[in-house]
């Protein structure tokens, strides 16, 4: 432990050197991959290798210094967690330049742009987002102020793609946005708005959401003017559904929204009712509109559009088999057979070449990083940062779940990133935006309690009555 | 406060985890397998051409090796005399998975079996490929040849044992396939010559020697006149009734010996004598008097009802249990419910040549690695003892007799004594009877033991000795050359 200045009392230890080690352990086995997969794939050592790792071991470090300096009692995990679950990422886009190289030059045809550049840029982009949020957001709680203001961007940027000219169809799925040479997908941005609007509304709203009108089955049930909120949420999903046919999006908004309704009301009846909305919203979708009806088709029996609409999850599977339990190793598989390999089916391309044992791990780092969300929530004092770090940690959970579940055809396949491993800028930086909030929670959470008194604690005593 | 509901969402995503791990466990663990081997599953097929697989030698000769085609797909499986090998390589289809030696060698082949534990480590941190090692069978390139001229254009299956060591020196079908023609790298052409074997009623991609099964017929009486040695009650002078006709016991039907006529003056007849011509109604009586217990233990000691793997898996020669008095009859001549494999008749003569002892029959001689050192050596295996060295050589007496003077006179060798015994097996259905013909040579200290079985031949008279004997004594010569 490096505790630099004396303090009278420490309850909690800040944990930061913890951090430090973890951090450098992912780096190393950074390092560790990337030689392997320049050496397996006969590339050789990558002539960039010490640019790269170099790159990303000053990002890490920086992160951790602005932990240190702004957020010094935040849990030591997150941040590790995090950084190895990008750097995985960052391995296997390489990876797969490597192979799409290789495939190209087999072929004759001319060399591709690698991705992994792009995606380091993107990582010291959310760096950036990262140690700004930590640093301008001093308190958590002041975001509270914004409750509707986030609300209304993030209903904006939920419905931007649908927008004339900057809105771009890409694979029948509605959810880019092109300004100038740039593109991102707003959906990312608006899942922490709307996680922020949300636990803001709800920490407001919630007694009368709570209230009790009729009791059936043991459990009561809200008033029908209630259902108001609900009813809204389950429309702009349907309509994301429909018009931007982002079935995943449009799942993660209202899975989110119900579990933090119940979160929020402690009433089970939400759960129940928030269930009865999805059935009917699904039968619908599943009726009315052909692209849910294909999904679950392929979902059904993916072998009989092995060659068509089932191509993808099919070679996916393929892949799985192919890692076996100890996997191909790094390198030694066939990434490329699976179409969108860096982006949708990233896990594809981890199962074949790592196997079981790799994704075990990796689902356990989520499980490590979800966990440690949810405990933040459960330990920080205020009901907002409860609700805020309980909805921020549900959002990657059922986003991983969403994705992992359908790309080993647990559940239909849907189009989501997986959160850090996946190629793409607006995943990246609003997955680490994400992290800093959580980091910036927990350390309130962690603090000690006896503290100089600051203004923050002003408010304190306004939230705190709950 | 809301930490309860809290928990209790993080126990639903924990459940959720449970899944996801459980689900990728059996598509990674249970259903790999299967993913594995479906068709279009391309994966296998580029990872098996991008590695070279060790071959599989005859003597020094490899019959089916890796080449280097100089493209994408960068090694080519061939096989030099493809359809003379192919009942021992078997083939290795990137579309249709792998037979024989090339299935159950696969981890020798591809490098990945334990014994490489040494070079697989260096390997890894070599970051190279695993080279595959090499499998030396125990195959007799010239008896092998003999055995697939000699069934040209019949339907049938020779194997030849070494009858000290259970050593396979030539396992042999007709028709055969051409295992180059479902390892080509283009998929069009596998699937349309593999369905075309499918169609072949003769099926050609039954394994026959090992696999196939046939009423030994006649050719099981030797196991019965071991039998009846191993009692204690005949000797090769016993004199036998052997009628034309023998009415079967608790029954009305008769069995006629193949000529319907007397086997001996006054239908009497030596064991000896019944045996050099084959004397159908005299075995029927020696079984029914053996009784059926005594008949499944001699052919049991002999490798019936049991499954060997040589490592291909070899079909279980059949004995029937529970057999009342004329089905007793009918079985002691190898006719009824009796079924064998060429192999197991081969074990049979190869047995009574070797002193009564059944070895373990093997075809992997040894596995080599990619270096080419030896990495293992298939020992030689006792099966059973079964019979006695006297009985042994009193039925070697016998059966030699069955060549120079009985009938199995096409297997005569001029300077070798060859030891052998016909059969001519009626089958169940409308199909032609099955000629047989066991052997083994030279009589006194057996090289070879060799089992011929014919299925279709075209010719009108189907005999063992016609038929059968004549590619047994081809193949015993090109062993004994």
């Amino acid at each position: 432990m490096s505790e630099s200045e004396p303090q009278s009392i420490r309850r909690q230890p800040s944990r930061r050197g913890t951090e430090l080690l973890l951090l450098i352990c992912a780096w190393a086995l950074g390092v560790l991959g990337t030689l392997q997969i320049g050496w397996s794939t006969g590339e050789g050592t990558p002539s960039r290798l010490w640019v790269t790792v170099g790159v990303v071991g000053v990002l890490a470090l920086v992160m951790h210094l602005v932990v240190r300096w702004k957020a010094k009692y935040a849990d030591p995990i997150l941040l590790p967690v995090a950084t190895l679950l990008t750097i995985l990422g960052l391995l296997m886009i390489y990876r797969i330049d490597v192979a799409a190289a290789q495939r190209a030059e087999r072929n004759s045809a001319p060399q591709p742009t690698p991705d992994v550049y792009a995606q380091l840029t993107w990582f010291a982009i959310a760096v950036v987002l990262f140690v700004a949020v930590l640093i301008l957001v001093k308190d958590h709680r002041r975001l509270q102020r914004y409750t509707y203001s986030f609300g209304l961007l993030g209903l904006i940027l939920l419905i931007l793609p649908l927008a004339p000219i900057i809105g771009t169809t890409v694979n029948g799925a509605t959810l880019w946005v092109r300004v100038g040479g740039l593109s991102f997908q707003p959906a990312e941005a608006a899942k922490i708005l709307l996680t922020l609007f949300f636990a803001g509304y709800l920490v407001v709203k919630r007694d009368s959401l709570a209230l009790v009108r009729t009791k059936f089955l043991g459990l009561g049930f809200p008033q029908l003017r209630d259902l108001g909120p609900l009813v809204i949420a389950w429309v702009v999903s349907l309509g994301v559904l429909v018009f931007e046919r982002d079935l995943g999006t449009s799942l993660l908004f209202f899975g989110l929204f119900i579990t933090m309704l119940y979160i929020a009301t402690q009433r089970r009846s939400w759960l129940i009712i928030g269930s009865l909305f999805f059935a009917v919203g699904a039968y619908l979708a599943y009726q009315l509109f052909e692209h849910v009806r294909n999904r679950v088709t392929v979902w059904l029996d993916p072998w009989a559009y092995a060659d068509t609409t089932g191509y993808q999850i099919v070679q996916s599977l393929y892949g799985f088999a192919n890692g076996g339990i100890m996997g191909a190793g790094l390198g030694q598989g066939f990434p490329t057979f699976v179409p969108f390999a860096n982006t949708d089916f990233i896990v594809a391309a981890i199962g074949e070449e790592l196997g079981l044992t790799g994704m075990f791990a990796l689902l356990l780092l989520y499980a490590v990083l979800i966990e440690r969300g949810l405990r933040t929530a459960v330990s920080v004092r205020d009901s907002f940062g409860q609700l805020l770090a309980a909805g921020l940690a549900i959002t990657l959970a059922l986003q991983v779940f969403v994705i992992i579940g359908g790309v080993t055809r647990l559940i239909p396949l849907t189009g989501l990133t997986t959160p850090f491993l996946s190629y793409g800028g607006s995943s990246l930086v609003a997955n680490w935006v994400i992290i800093a909030l959580l980091i910036r929670i927990s350390d309130r959470a962690r603090r000690p309690e006896v503290q100089q008194f600051d203004a923050d604690d002003a408010l304190t005593q306004v939230v705190r009555r709950v | 406060m809301m930490s309860r509901q809290i928990r209790l969402i993080g126990g639903v995503l924990a459940l959720l985890l449970v899944a996801l791990l459980v689900n990728i466990t059996v598509i990674q663990v249970v259903l790999a397998r299967d993913y594995r081997e479906r068709p279009g599953n391309q994966r296998i097929l580029l990872a098996e051409y991008d590695r070279e697989r060790g071959p599989i030698l005859v003597g020094a000769n490899p019959v089916a090796k890796s080449v280097e085609t100089g493209n994408t797909l960068r090694y080519l499986r061939t096989y030099d005399d493809g359809p003379l090998y192919a009942p021992i390589t078997g083939f290795y289809s990137l579309i249709y998975g792998a037979t024989g030696l090339e299935r159950t060698e696969n981890r020798v082949l591809t490098g990945k079996s334990d014994l490489f534990f040494v070079d697989r480590i260096s390997q890894l941190f070599a970051g190279r490929q695993p080279v595959g090692g090499a499998v030396t069978t125990t195959i007799d390139a010239a008896a092998q040849v003999a055995a697939f001229k000699g069934l040209k254009g019949k339907v049938g299956a020779v194997v030849a044992i070494e009858p000290t060591t259970g050593r396979i020196l030539a396992s042999v079908q007709s028709p055969s396939f051409d295992p180059n023609l479902l390892t080509s790298q283009v998929p069009e052409t596998i699937r349309a010559y593999y369905e075309e074997l499918k169609a072949d009623p003769a099926k050609p991609l039954l394994n026959r020697p090992i696999v196939a099964l046939n009423p030994p017929g006649s050719t099981f009486k030797l196991v019965t006149t071991a039998a009846a040695l191993a009692s204690g009650l005949y000797t090769p002078d016993s004199i036998l009734p052997g009628p034309a006709f023998y009415r079967l016991p608790l029954s009305t039907s008769e069995l006629q010996n193949w000529n319907r006529k007397e086997c001996g003056p006054d239908g009497k007849v030596t064991l000896e004598r019944a045996l050099a011509i084959s004397c159908n109604t005299a075995f029927a009586w020696l079984g029914v008097q053996l009784g059926d217990e005594a008949l499944r233990r001699q052919a049991q000691l002999m490798g019936f009802d049991t499954s060997f793997q040589i490592p291909l898996k070899a079909a279980t020669s059949r004995f029937p249990a529970e057999l009342d008095a004329p089905q007793t009859a009918l079985s002691a001549i190898g006719q009824f419910d009796v079924r064998a494999t060429a192999l197991q008749m081969a074990m049979v003569g190869a047995a009574i040549g070797n002193n009564g002892v059944t070895m373990e029959p093997y075809l992997v001689q040894e596995v080599r690695g990619p270096d080419l050192a030896i990495l293992q050596t298939t020992e030689p295996t006792k099966f059973e003892a079964a019979m006695t060295p006297l009985h042994a050589a009193q039925l070697t007496e016998m059966m030699v007799n069955v060549v120079a003077n009985g009938t199995g006179s096409n297997a005569q060798i001029t300077g070798v004594q060859v030891a052998g015994k016909t059969g001519t097996a009626e089958t169940d259905n409308d199909r032609p009877a099955v000629a047989w013909f066991v052997a083994f040579a030279p009589a006194q200290n057996p090289q070879v033991a060799v089992a011929v079985v014919i299925e279709e031949s075209g010719a009108t008279e189907i005999t063992g000795n016609g038929l059968a004997a004549p590619i047994a004594r081809e193949v015993i010569k090109a062993v004994l050359r």
